[in-house]
């Protein structure tokens, strides 16, 4: 028994077929009825083309259907992520149903406990709300002695540098990551932006008297080449986030307290950004160890290998010392270089010791992570 | 002896939908290849030739080889074709605010076809209106000539010279007015239809003489293809179809009408 289906004056020139597919949904079999003009050669037309059987004006669904064998990719919820999401999801929505036959989707990062921490929702909300505007700073020049000022251009020269890389290798493996997984897809994308972000606006500073900034070196380079190089995500995460990215939180932080107001305002923005990667850099390390205790190991062995590898570099730019030197002191003063100094070397001090407190968090005993502190590339990052 | 079957290049997407079946073909024992021509007259010649034992033909092409295997003493059969090819119609439209409301208001106007040799767009209206005995000024675009109006492109210019005021009327088939107002070409309202023709059916797997086992198998793996097999469904897709059926020919009375009065185009070598 036909269903009847009023469809008044709505054509197919102008959504019909929707009314009869939800009717065809229902019963398999519909009477259609209608004003239009054009209604019996679109509904021909419309019915052909869709499988369906067409009988005067009573339409017989077909048999065809797209949606067998589709399958459901996890549900939407951070409790709907599976272990291991299949390659045919590929830019499926969590939670969409996915046409059987779709071609597979190459993601390298696919294993739940390789990518995946319950923070990565929170931490990606935090970040969200946490964007700031660089066009709301008053980039106004702080009136340094010059011989300052260089030494200011120094650092933000190698911060870019170091930023650079803090981009790229989030970036890498934000292209690498299944979709699956997308509050972490969404931490890696936001990170990269707070990287362009400080980008933009350490180059600005650098660049408020002059567009000629300071140096780089080959060793700076090497050591944030090997950050590139890594392949393997936790590995990089972890050379990155809770070591370089945690050492320059101490850097950020020093320059908000000793630097000029526009370098303290910018330093003080930056490293509220950096706070979260580093957290989640650690989050994501400490759900990988419960899940698999053997990478241990293996991030013993990177941060060794990497020592290994710029052994024969001369790790930091002795000029961006020296400049952090000049920064902290304000003058070539005798006394005040003295304290720059040692405000520098505090520095040094507090670095490490924000290293061997990450790596604690990540259950090495204290004397593991003193050693791995100390193999720690001298470059910072 | 396998099936090597001819099909006619009116896009570069018969490639892909043919290598698609080849493999279903080839997983299933039945060995299969296939040739490509570029008009489906040099198709037909070739069919007759012996140089390929099944052609996908147009409805056109399907006559001309049952015209030249009759003149030969042999027989052309329509083994299998897509669901989508039985009962269409085809359409003249108008536009809406146009003073012409009647085949007979359209004595010597203006009326958009597509290519010569399209049975859809040209042949068969044309024969409607001739039926009658209206004398019209047919204005073809012919886009691939030798492709029986495959390609859309010359309905699409009908429609396109409708709106612009060059034709009076245009001729389409009716999935094509549907998909024509649906891309904006002719915005819903913006025609009215003055005429729908009967339906008739347009391709279909042509052999000559009695089947072979190799032509029943093909037809048997043809038939027993399943839309909800996701590896087949792309191909389908592609195609243009849910299902194929066995073919039929009582779906070519008017275009074997319109071919009396025309002429059937001349056979390529």
């Amino acid at each position: 028994m036909a269903t009847e289906l009023d469809l008044g004056s709505l054509g197919f020139d102008r959504g019909a077929h929707l009314l009869v597919k939800r009717a065809l949904a229902a019963s398999g079999q519909v009477h259609v009825r209608g004003t239009h003009p054009e209604l019996l050669p679109h509904l021909r037309a419309w019915a052909r083309s869709q499988g369906h059987a067409l009988d005067g004006h009573t339409v017989t669904r077909g048999r065809a259907d797209r949606w067998t064998g589709a399958t459901r990719a996890g549900t939407a919820a951070p409790d709907g992520v599976v272990a291991h999401p299949e390659a045919s999801w590929g830019f499926a929505a969590r939670g969409a149903l996915v046409e059987a036959g779709t071609a597979p989707q190459p993601f390298a990062l696919h294993a739940r406990d390789e990518v995946w921490t319950d923070d990565a929702a929170r931490l990606y909300a935090q970040a969200a709300a946490a964007q700031w505007d660089p066009a709301s700073i008053p980039w106004e020049d702080p009136g340094l002695d010059p011989e300052v000022e260089a030494a200011v251009v120094q650092v933000f020269t190698y911060l870019i540098e170091n930023e650079t890389a803090a981009l790229l290798v989030p970036a890498r493996f934000l292209g690498q990551l299944h979709p699956h997984f997308r509050e972490v897809a969404q931490v890696l994308a936001i990170q990269v932006a707070d990287e362009a972000r400080h980008i933009e606006v350490f180059t600005r500073r650098a660049a408020l008297r002059s567009p000629l900034l300071g140096s780089s070196t080959a060793s700076g380079q090497a050591s944030l080449g090997t950050l590139l190089a890594e392949p393997d995500f936790a590995l990089a995460g972890f050379l990155l986030a809770v070591l370089g990215e945690g050492s320059f939180l101490s850097l950020l932080r020093f320059l908000a307290e000793h630097g000029d107001p526009l370098t303290r305002t910018i330093t003080r923005l930056a490293a509220q950004d950096e706070a979260r990667h580093v957290a989640f850099g650690l989050s994501h390390l400490q759900a990988h160890l419960r899940a698999d205790p053997a990478l241990r190991a293996r991030l013993v062995a990177a941060v060794e290998g990497r020592h290994d590898a710029l052994r024969d570099t001369a790790g930091l730019n002795a000029d961006v010392f020296d400049s952090l030197v000049v920064l902290a002191a304000g003058s070539f003063a005798p006394g005040a270089l003295a304290r720059g100094w040692d405000a520098v070397a505090r520095l040094v001090a507090e670095m490490d010791h924000g290293r061997r407190v990450r790596l604690e968090t990540l259950g090495f005993g204290d004397d593991e992570a003193a050693r791995l502190s100390a193999l720690h590339t001298r470059n910072f990052m | 002896m396998g099936i090597l079957l001819g099909a006619v290049a009116y896009d570069p997407k018969v490639v892909t939908i043919w290598d698609g079946f080849a493999r279903f073909f080839a997983e299933a024992g039945l060995e299969f290849d296939y040739v490509l021509y570029t008009t489906y007259e040099r198709q037909v010649a070739a069919h007759l030739r012996g140089d390929i034992n099944v052609a996908w033909n147009s409805p056109l092409a399907w006559l001309q080889a049952k015209a030249a295997a009759a003149a030969a003493g042999r027989e052309a059969h329509a083994i299998v074709m897509r669901d989508t090819d039985c009962d269409l119609t085809s359409v003249i439209a108008v536009r809406a605010d146009s003073p012409i409301h009647t085949l007979e208001d359209l004595a010597g106007k203006r009326v958009g076809v597509g290519a010569a040799d399209s049975p859809q767009a040209t042949m068969i209206p044309l024969e409607l209106l001739a039926g009658i005995g209206v004398k019209v000024e047919a204005v073809r675009h012919d886009v691939l000539l030798g492709k029986h109006g495959d390609h859309i492109g010359g309905e699409r210019d009908a429609a396109k010279a409708l709106m612009r005021g060059e034709v009076d009327a245009a001729c389409m088939i009716d999935g094509n007015h549907l998909l024509f107002g649906k891309e904006g070409t002719l915005p819903a309202g913006s025609t009215r239809l003055i005429a729908v023709t009967e339906p008739y059916d347009h391709c279909n797997f042509t052999v000559l003489d009695a089947p072979t086992a190799a032509h029943r198998r093909f037809a048997e793996l043809l038939l027993a293809m399943s839309y909800n097999d996701p590896a087949l469904r792309p191909l389908l897709d592609l195609e243009g179809l849910k299902a194929w059926v066995p073919g039929r020919t009582h779906g070519y009375a008017p275009l074997e009408r319109a071919c009396r009065r025309f002429g059937l185009p001349p056979l390529g070598v």
